[in-house]
């Protein structure tokens, strides 16, 4: 009798075998059920409305008309020396008219109540690489980073995954409008320190995802003021910082730092990209700006494991230092997606529907807790497991976006044409009325 | 209201390096103490309390320890890491930055990065600047650029924007390791470069902003920190940051020598093999890159498949960096470990290549890069980490366009294989006249060049200042063979593809000036 050896096969990394991903989250498993059964107008009129992308496609328009208008942008612009530079140009430090283009973009987003210096601009390939790339440069494997909930589902994945570094939540809720507070910075630092794991920073978004708010003024001092009495780093995720619905209600942490003479500023980073403002998400365009010098040395350095198309960074930098344009371009969009916004509340509102109240961002942070049975975890999934199979929509459930609270749910409304979001909400109406004939026998 | 208490940890990775390492004392302890011995007891416990202290004290010490020092080859000017290790305490007492972030502050002073800021500071021109310093350091190639940008003059604008000049088809959110379209094209584009001896699946390529991040990806996939890869050496500098910097993992070099014409023995394998396990690294597989760099030359048939038999043996990884397949001059052939694996259907799950458009297509600005794997799992893994590296979207569609059209292709690959092959040999002649011998060479953008001769002393030393009396004196810029880890000080690679045919000459009167001196 031969005895068959078997050749163990051979081993992958922990951290390829492991789930830290998140991919296996309701957020990315309502995708799924879009790319099965997408909506289409005409040939799939009952698809589902895929309303868990927070992507902008408001203001295409406006790109178009700019390329046709100055065709020499999609091809070489300098010619023949300009090409055989561009082509060969893979310096870590980008190109200096692109980064000059991102710093002034950057100040006219903020009404130019900051200055930023192309110098301390990082270019890396979207967001979340500069996401990852900080904090790898911020936090060694085993430390944390404190992010306030709910949060973008992604960063369980960009802040964690290849990093090794851990994410302690810090709670907030419905009580004062999810808003950051001392306490509950406090109350999560001393949570990790119990723990025993190091807190190496504090990231906050600013316009914020999910909540679709931005943070004031005052509550990004009391920020401030804590990161330093920890001596710890901020990050500020400003990528939605040109959709705030009006300019001057977005408040950037740059301004709140300049106010205070940028004492203390070495701890600051602020992370940018154009896939949200202005609807480029597959250019792959991000940035880091960091006050601190060692920390743009060390991400530009890092940064070649990401680098932008140089292409694409000849691509935009005339379109983004031409000021009439960008001008014209931030308030349009602006008022496009408040407009957008205005109708999905006001919609929402009809069917009995609650939102938070909010001022920027893609998407709008629903209240559909009155639905649930029980204020539990599971009957949230079940509610969202219903309005996708069901109502036909994907939107995305509060506890992938790790919300205290079950029932909160994030609604994009950016991704998709007028007529598709008037579809969108009578599926929404028609659901709460069924509900209501029920009388609210529905076990969810 | 139900609050949701979690820290979301991270699954096994380095998190638990500290705890794992307690349980190796720990679990002994245990059993010693549960009484089988009191002199055991008496000595095994102050070496436990010993033990704990320090690693206490290591994991509490508010600078990070640097990085290991490979064991074989002399560590080159990382022997001035001491003087480099900055104080994480910035102005104001600032938060500190990590033991990665220090790492990364120490390179720079290395002869490799050196030069190149020399030549950014100095750069030679003809015309401008005649006694600038002349770039022979960077593995780029120039010479076919014109050929490329032609096509670019003709069909830019529609290979990005489409006919109908939309955005939105470039503009939206793709998917993140990379459009079908391109990946079919680059396979279609691989396996012509390697003239149809095998053909690519295009479902089995992760695209990545460049081969660096590829390889990154690997090695984040391959292994944990703390374990490591075996490379031939010499090997390209920029390899020690691709492969160690964010992911902890360590490279053991597996020297080869001159003697052998720097080609790969399984016995330096099973030394280095073995070595690694004294020291208590684990292994999870072998870097090569075919056609070698800086070396140029090509791994034969027989050589990969006693990789493999060593790779089988042992059950570890295979990667091959095949960036430069496309780059090619001389009349050896080129074996893709595509095509060993080919019939070897057992073994699929260990090979792993790593290829790119910056080297055989002159781009490396657009950030092109491939993962190709027959790893159904790693294939998985690499899609995700793609995101942290994608490529630009027009960029994506300008490559489709250029990738598929074969005549442009096939014109490019054929004449830029000729004008590589015409400047190395004109390269090498020159340099034997000053009595330079350079190790025979199939592929790559440079020489690998024997100047043991002209060291006044026979060691890393001697290299070094070899190397910059070529720099400050001759005022070109090389790179040592100690950047590259070879074990034999003296050679030298000479990139000669960023320069014009009348600039070789001029190259040669400089390193005259050394020479005679």
């Amino acid at each position: 009798m031969t005895i068959e050896v078997e050749q163990p096969s051979v081993e992958l990394s922990k951290i390829a075998v492991s789930e830290t991903h998140g991919e296996h989250s309701p957020y990315f498993a309502g995708w799924k059920a879009y790319d099965e059964d997408p909506y289409h107008e005409s040939s799939n009129p009952s698809g589902v409305i895929q309303m868990g992308l927070a992507e902008n496609q408001v203001s295409f328009d406006l790109l178009e008309e700019y390329l046709e208008h100055h065709p020499q942008e999609a091809s070489w612009g300098k010619g023949a020396s300009g090409f055989r530079e561009n082509a060969l140009f893979q310096d870590y430090h980008g190109l200096q008219s692109f980064r000059n283009a991102m710093a002034s973009f950057m100040g006219q987003v903020r009404g130019e109540r900051a200055k930023f210096n192309p110098d301390r601009v990082v270019l890396t390939a979207g967001a979340t690489a500069a996401n990852e790339l900080l904090t790898f440069i911020l936090a060694n494997p085993g430390d944390a980073l404190l992010v306030p909930t709910p949060y973008y589902p992604g960063f369980d994945r960009d802040l964690r995954w290849r990093t090794g570094v851990n994410i302690v939540p810090v709670h907030c809720d419905s009580s004062n409008n999810f808003q950051v507070t001392p306490k509950a910075l406090d109350a999560a630092y001393s949570r990790a320190e119990a723990m025993n794991i190091k807190v190496k920073g504090l990231l906050i978004t600013n316009p914020s995802n999910p909540l679709g708010a931005t943070i004031q003024r005052s509550v990004l001092g009391d920020i401030l003021d804590f990161v330093t009495r920890k001596n710890i780093h901020l990050v500020s995720d400003e990528i939605y910082s040109g959709s705030a619905f009006s300019s001057t209600e977005f408040v950037s942490i740059a301004e709140v730092l300049e106010s205070r003479d940028y004492k203390d500023s070495e701890r600051v980073h602020i992370v940018y990209s154009l896939s949200k403002d202005l609807g480029l998400p597959g250019f792959r365009v991000g940035t880091i700006y960091s006050y601190n010098d060692k920390v743009v040395t060390t991400a530009r350095r890092m940064s070649s494991f990401t680098l932008i198309s140089s292409q694409t960074q000849q691509l935009l930098a005339s379109m983004l230092s031409d000021k009439s344009f960008t001008q014209n371009y931030i308030k349009t969009n602006r008022e496009r997606l408040k407009k957008r916004y205005q109708a999905i509340i006001g919609g929402l509102r009809n069917a009995g529907i609650d939102c938070l109240e909010g001022n920027a961002g893609l998407f709008c942070w629903m209240n559909l807790s009155q639905l649930l049975e029980k204020p539990t975890r599971e009957c949230e999934l079940d509610l969202w497991n219903t309005i996708l199979q069901e109502v036909k929509l994907n939107i995305s459930p509060g506890s992938s976006c790790h919300c205290s609270e079950p029932g909160w749910f994030r609604v994009c409304f950016a991704n998709m044409s007028e007529q598709t979001l008037e579809v969108a909400l009578t599926r929404i109406h028609q659901f709460m009325e069924g509900r209501k004939t029920n009388g609210g026998n529905l076990n969810f | 209201m139900t609050q949701t208490e979690e820290t979301t940890t991270t699954g096994g990775g380095r998190g638990g390096g500290g705890a794992k390492t307690a349980m190796r004392v720990i679990v002994p302890l245990q059993g010693v103490v549960q009484g089988r011995g009191g002199l055991v007891l008496g000595s095994i416990i102050p070496c436990a309390l010993f033990y704990f202290l320090q690693f206490y004290l290591k994991r509490h010490r508010s600078e990070p320890d640097p990085e290991p020092t490979p064991p074989d080859p002399p560590a080159g000017l990382h022997r001035v890491q001491s003087r480099l290790v900055l104080s994480p305490r910035g102005s104001g007492g600032a938060a500190h930055v990590s033991g990665r972030a220090n790492s990364v502050a120490r390179q720079a002073d290395t002869p490799y990065y050196v030069g190149l800021k020399r030549v950014s500071e100095d750069p030679y021109d003809v015309e401008s600047s005649p006694d600038g310093v002349i770039q022979l350091g960077l593995a780029e190639n120039k010479l076919s650029l014109d050929l490329v940008q032609k096509w670019l003059a003709a069909n830019a604008r529609e290979s990005i924007l489409g006919r109908d000049l939309s955005i939105s088809g470039i503009a939206t959110y793709q998917p993140l390791d990379g459009l079908m379209e391109l990946k079919v094209a680059v396979a279609g584009f691989m396996s012509q470069i390697m003239e149809k001896t095998v053909s690519f699946n295009p479902s089995q390529i992760v695209l990545t902003a460049g081969a660096t991040p590829a390889i990154e990806m690997l090695s984040f996939c391959l292994a944990d920190a703390g374990n490591a890869f075996l490379v031939p050496s010499p090997y390209y500098p920029d390899l020690d940051r691709d492969v160690k910097w964010r992911t902890g993992v360590e490279i053991i070099p597996v020297p080869c020598r001159s003697a052998d014409n720097f080609s790969l023995s399984t016995t330096a394998l099973d030394q280095a093999f073995n070595q690694a396990k004294k020291r208590g690294l684990k292994v999870r597989g072998v870097i090569i890159s075919n056609p070698s760099n800086p070396v140029g030359n090509l791994f034969n048939r027989e050589t990969l498949y006693n990789l493999l038999d060593f790779a089988r043996e042992k059950n570890i990884h295979i990667i091959s960096n095949e960036i430069l397949a496309g780059s090619t001059h001389g009349s050896e052939e080129f074996v893709s470990m595509a095509e060993i694996i080919d019939s070897e259907d057992f073994d699929r799950n260990r090979v792993h290549i790593v290829y790119g458009l910056s080297k055989d297509l002159t781009l490396p600005g657009f950030r092109v890069g491939v993962v190709y794997t027959f790893n159904e799992n790693v294939l998985v893994a690499a899609k995700k980490m793609a995101r942290f590296s994608s490529v630009s979207a027009p960029t994506q569609r300008l490559l489709i366009s250029m990738l598929s059209d074969a005549k442009f292709i096939q014109n490019f690959i054929k004449t830029n294989r000729e004008r590589l092959r015409r400047m190395y040999i004109e390269f090498v002649d020159g340099l034997k006249q000053l009595g330079i011998d350079c190790m025979k060479s199939s592929g790559g953008f440079y020489c690998w060049a024997d100047m043991s001769r002209l060291l006044r002393s026979y060691s890393e030393k001697g290299e070094l200042e070899l190397w910059d009396k070529l720099l400050n004196v001759a005022k070109i810029n090389v790179t040592p063979g100690s950047s590259c880890h070879c074990i034999e000080p003296g050679w030298f690679r000479l990139c000669f593809t960023t320069l014009e045919k009348n600039d070789i000459p001029i190259v040669i009167e400089r390193i005259r000036k050394v020479t005679e001196s």
